[in-house]
């Protein structure tokens, strides 16, 4: 067996307006490339927890290990570095820089990370954006782009640094089938290929059915 | 140094992204910086015409004969003032010459001290001047012009003529304006004045002098020191003042107490003499410091608002930049960046702006009878206005990028996204 991410009881509360328990003892495991998906009704608490697993919230009780490491150890420019390699995060609402070009979008981890020179960064984006069949946009600025079309960018940008998790709030939410099979398709062979497990939130069965393995949540709950 | 180069490329993006409001952010700097230059130049300029317009002219020194009663009276020497009370009435002083005694020795020795730029003997008569059937009450002056005109800009006082003609000419006269007025002269006229003892002396007009105060133009006029001796009816040793200009106005209190000590003679400083001017002056120091502190503020907040807003429409970005493995540090020098890059263009044009409408200032024609050689309005060009302007600008934005920018770097991506 080979971890790559797992959690120890992972308790959030909101505070405001009144006291909430959003999740309640969340704990996982994630294997090295296995794909997995989580389902939940809307409202349970599935981007709240997906935020703590990519360490972008670290307001929660509980023990998050990613790679071996401890998070609760780890400072803010050190989590800034862990998810800039390890971890590729496609948000519920895409979230591009809006004036940046859609080239850029995607080259700008890599170009923070800083393992290659600018070239080979600029020929892997094209490349990851070609997969996702919009290569062709490569020089539009992100705001101008459809939904769909940025959904598919902002997968392109979380794959650019080959990161050992790739999560997904909803990632083929703003897709049609097609494109939606597509992007399940690019997921797939990445984690075959790359070594890279997927944690995947959907409501698309179709979609959940065809990954390893579904964790159901409920009102904060696994099941 | 990678990080570097990234940071500056997301910045030119964003600032290049939203040119409109770059451009209003930096407007906003230029109008604060420029207001404060041209406010700055145009009011320290007239507090520093203001301030030429009597201390240039006014000796740091006068030194002339006493005319006080003696304080020690012979009958005090006589009966010894412990065991008496002596007591006279109406003491007048002793009759004395207006000259001063020694005159000659005391110039010299002045003239050697280092604290002293300059001394200038005067000699003063009392006389009456003639054109056709009018007289005149008047005074003439006996000057060393090149030494008046070197310590005491009495050149720009000469309004038509040349101020050099004393020289040239040894009969030349620069006649006060009003005098000239009245007995409707000009330069080249000739003009009869007649001392306190009847001798009549035929002068030539070289020049005209004004003052700015009519009180003194009404009677003054300026011949050189021999011609002036010569009127008086003494020699060359007559010497009826002497106007000291050191060169630390700050020295003239010390030194005219020096002075006292030293001669018989009686020396009064700028500060007695102009005590109210004095404190005018003070004052309006006072106020210009308090209107640029205020101007200053004022800016400051302009640019710190403006720039405020332009950063907190960022907001998302820090939080996707920070989501995608940017630190907190990259993006705070993001932001900061972006602010200096405004403070400095805005700071510059502001600088622009500020000598340019000095500029247009200096052109306004300013005319008024007291200031004969002011033609427009003062400006004062001093670079530490600009200085001081492009620091503010600098510091103002940069606070203006780091606050917001820092507190941003303290949140976890997701508080702001959630904030949205
Ligand atoms: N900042 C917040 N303050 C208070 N409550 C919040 C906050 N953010 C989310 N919640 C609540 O927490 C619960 C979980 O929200 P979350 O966004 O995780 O749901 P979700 O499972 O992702 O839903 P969906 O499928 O619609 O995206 C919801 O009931 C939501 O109202
Ligand atoms: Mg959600």
């Amino acid at each position: 067996m080979n971890l790559i991410l797992e959690t120890k009881n992972i308790n959030k509360y909101f505070l405001e307006p009144v006291k909430f328990h959003v999740l309640k003892d969340i704990s996982i495991q994630l294997q090295r490339q296995e794909f997995v998906s989580i389902m939940g009704k809307s409202g349970c608490g599935k981007s709240t927890l997906l935020y703590i697993l990519s360490t972008m919230d670290t307001n929660y009780d509980g023990e998050l290990i990613i790679d071996g490491q401890n998070m609760s150890n780890q400072t803010k420019d050190d989590l800034a570095r862990i998810r800039n390699e390890k971890i590729g995060f496609i948000f519920q609402f895409h979230y591009l820089l809006p004036e940046f070009t859609v080239l850029k979008n995607v080259m700008l981890p890599a170009l923070k990370l800083g393992k290659d020179d600018a070239n080979t960064i600029k020929k892997n984006a094209l490349e990851k954006l070609d997969i996702l069949g919009i290569a062709d946009q490569a020089n539009k600025k992100a705001s101008r782009l459809s939904g769909g079309q940025k959904q598919r960018v902002a997968i392109a940008r979380s794959i650019i640094n080959n990161p050992k998790i790739i999560m997904g709030d909803e990632p083929t939410g703003n897709l049609d089938s097609k494109n939606s099979e597509i992007v399940f398709d690019v997921l797939r062979k990445l984690s075959a290929e790359l070594d890279m497990s997927m944690l995947i939130v959907t409501h698309d069965h179709d979609f959940a059915k065809k990954t390893d393995r579904i964790i159901e949540m409920e009102d904060g709950f696994i099941l | 140094m990678k990080d570097l180069f990234i940071i500056l490329d997301i910045s030119k993006t964003h600032l290049l992204a939203k040119k409109k409001q770059t451009a209003v952010a930096a407007l906003g700097v230029t109008f604060g910086i420029g207001m404060f230059i041209i406010m700055m130049s145009f009011m320290t300029g007239l507090n520093e015409l203001l301030d030429g317009l009597v201390l240039n002219r006014t000796p740091h020194v006068q030194i002339y004969n006493k005319t006080a009663p003696t304080e020690t009276q012979p009958s005090d020497r006589y009966f010894d003032v412990l065991n008496n009370l002596n007591y006279i009435h109406s003491i007048k002083p002793k009759s004395r010459l207006e000259r001063i005694h020694n005159a000659l020795p005391i110039l010299s020795e002045l003239k050697k001290n280092d604290q002293v730029k300059g001394a200038t003997p005067q000699a003063t008569c009392k006389v009456f001047y003639l054109a056709g059937s009018n007289n005149l009450n008047g005074v003439i002056s006996g000057i060393e012009v090149k030494e008046e005109v070197r310590l005491f800009n009495f050149k720009d006082y000469i309004v038509d003529g040349d101020v050099n003609s004393l020289i040239k000419k040894k009969n030349s006269i620069l006649l006060g304006a009003g005098v000239a007025k009245k007995l409707s002269l000009s330069v080249g006229d000739k003009i009869q004045v007649v001392n306190t003892k009847g001798a009549n002396f035929s002068l030539s007009i070289g020049g005209i002098y004004q003052s700015g105060l009519a009180e003194v133009d009404d009677i003054q006029s300026y011949v050189n020191l021999k011609m002036a001796q010569q009127i008086l009816g003494a020699g060359g040793n007559y010497i009826s003042r002497i106007h000291v200009k050191l060169n630390d106005i700050n020295d003239a209190v010390p030194i005219s107490t020096l002075i006292k000590n030293l001669y018989d003679v009686e020396a009064l400083d700028i500060k007695k003499a102009n005590a109210q001017f004095d404190t005018g002056s003070d004052i309006r120091t006072l106020i210009s410091y308090v209107v640029s502190i205020t101007l200053l503020i004022v800016a400051g907040f302009g640019i710190y608002n403006i720039l405020n807003m332009f950063i907190y429409e960022k907001m998302n970005d820090i939080a996707i930049l920070k989501a995608t493995g940017f630190t907190g540090k990259d993006v705070m020098y993001i932001f900061i960046v972006q602010a200096l890059v405004i403070g400095m263009l805005g700071g510059v044009l502001g600088i622009g702006l500020g000598y340019g409408v000095s500029l247009i200032i200096d052109e306004i024609p300013f005319v008024t009878e007291a200031l004969p050689t002011i033609k427009t309005y003062p400006i004062n060009y001093d670079p530490l206005f600009y200085v001081t302007g492009i620091t503010f600008a600098l510091i103002s934005t940069f606070l203006a990028g780091y606050l917001p920018a820092r507190k941003a770097q303290k949140l976890d991506p997701v508080e702001i996204i959630r904030g949205q």
